[in-house]
């Protein structure tokens, strides 16, 4: 059979995946009881009434993170095909990776020196 | 699965797919309800206590019960909430943790989709999941729950680096992105197996992933005490109960995926035990991983976020790139 139809399969698990929710949450419709009160329905602080609105503005730090996580993440997708190919590319490429991966150790280390990986 | 019929794919073989992913899901099901059920017993042992005991024979249906209970509870939407992407959080969580079940190998005839790029395809549709969470802080417009889902999206993102990096090593030593061939890569007998070349690989793998899972010690994303609930505060029922069903799934992916990439799939412990089916050496050597991270749940305290960020990126992340070159320098010494 092709290889194509490993794709299929993939689809097929994809579908399925979003069916069950969708079929155990339409079923559960007819199961569970609907009586939305105004008390219900207010945001939950721990019994007290919500303060202002619920998307506050959040700390810097998490954007640092993630700015971190799209570099490393494509320094990731960079290395996968590289350390397919590895066994026939040799010494050369080696290298090659260790200036490229040395390059973003600098950032990191950067990052560390500035405090962005520290907490307070 | 594929090599398991000739010709072109017709509409009879697509319903035999269909009808298999359907069994693995039943069986995924069954096993997620049981792991729960087993959690909470092996925890109970463990703090010297019973465990559910009431419902049914030993309390075996006690996670049946709770489903049923899920199943009938009122659904509320907070009136503040955005409706749309709420509704929309828990299924995007839930549909890729089914999904990478498509690449894992149970034996050398038994996978559903053997592709060749099976380790990135389980990487990036796993990550899919932290936005399902993230929305789900986001839209529910509760402080705790952003404040959960951020902490969340924080850590599933920072350990998902490391995650990814150590398992660069392995895809070094087999020169395959596809997951049989890894396990095809190393022998009979547990010496062989990509654990003990690659034990710092191997440790960062286990220390991440658990991250990844949010459980315990890195459960801080839904910490009870803190946060109430963290980024599900406002779900109910059996909104909540798809993140619940999508963080035990990623459970079974992950143990699968860990006896696959560092345990030897479902090569026997030693030579002369290869006469046991290769499925039974995958079943026990994959619920020993989920009994490990059962076990370090009963023991080990919850971390502060500080630390936890501080050990991914200062400590897992220069490890697992060290572990790459290392790797890489050997493979090159003994050409």
């Amino acid at each position: 059979m092709e290889y194509e139809v490993n794709y299929v399969i993939v689809a097929l698990f994809i579908s399925i995946g979003i069916l069950l929710p969708a079929i155990a949450l339409s079923i559960g419709r007819w199961l569970r009881p609907h009586r939305p009160l105004d008390e219900k329905l207010t945001t939950y602080e721990s019994g007290n009434e919500p303060v202002g609105i619920g998307q506050i503005r959040y700390n810097i730090r998490y954007y640092l993170f993630a700015l971190m996580f799209v570099i490393f993440d494509v320094e990731a997708v960079f290395l996968y095909p590289w350390a397919v190919a590895y066994r026939k590319l040799g010494l050369f490429a080696l290298v090659e990776m260790l200036i490229f991966v040395s390059l973003l150790l600098i950032g990191l280390l950067y990052a560390w020196k500035k405090k962005v990986l520290q907490w307070n | 699965m594929t090599n398991w019929f000739e010709g072109s794919l017709t509409w009879g073989i697509f319903a035999m797919f269909a009808i298999w992913v359907i069994v693995l899901l039943l069986i995924v099901l069954g096993f997620v309800t049981y792991a729960i059920y087993y959690e909470r017993k092996v925890i109970g042992w463990m703090q010297g206590r019973y465990g559910p005991n009431r419902v049914g024979p030993f309390g075996l249906l006690q996670t049946v019960a709770d489903i049923l209970k899920l199943l009938m509870k009122e659904d509320t939407i907070p009136a503040k909430a955005d409706r749309v992407l709420f509704k929309l959080a828990p299924v995007i969580a839930f549909v890729p943790s089914f999904a990478v079940l498509a690449v894992i190998p149970y034996t050398e005839t038994l996978v559903f989709a053997n592709l060749n790029v099976g380790l990135l395809y389980f990487a990036a549709l796993s990550s899919i999941s932290t936005i399902g969470i993230l929305l789900g802080g986001w839209a529910s417009n509760n402080k705790y729950a952003l404040l959960g889902g951020m902490r969340s999206g924080a850590q599933m993102i920072s350990y998902e680096i490391p995650l990814i990096i150590s398992v660069a090593g392995v895809i070094l030593m087999s020169g395959s992105l596809n997951l049989g061939d890894i396990v095809k890569a190393q022998g009979n007998g547990f010496w062989q197996w990509n654990f003990i070349p690659q034990i710092i690989g191997f440790s960062v793998f286990i220390v991440a992933s658990i991250a990844e899972l949010n459980r315990t010690p890195f459960d801080l994303p839904e910490a009870e005490s803190e946060l109430v609930a963290g980024y599900h505060v406002e779900y109910s029922g059996f909104r909540f109960a798809f993140f619940m069903l999508a963080e035990y799934v990623y459970v079974y992916a992950i143990a699968s995926l860990t006896t696959v990439l560092f345990l030897g799939g479902w090569k026997p412990l030693f030579p002369f035990l290869d006469f046991i089916p290769g499925i039974i050496w995958f079943i026990i050597k994959f619920l020993f991983v989920v009994f490990c991270l059962f076990w370090l749940r009963a023991t080990l305290p919850r971390m502060r976020i500080d630390q936890l960020m501080g050990l991914g990126w200062k400590v897992l992340l220069p490890l697992s790139l060290a572990n790459l070159f290392i790797t890489a320098v050997v493979m090159e010494w003994f050409r």
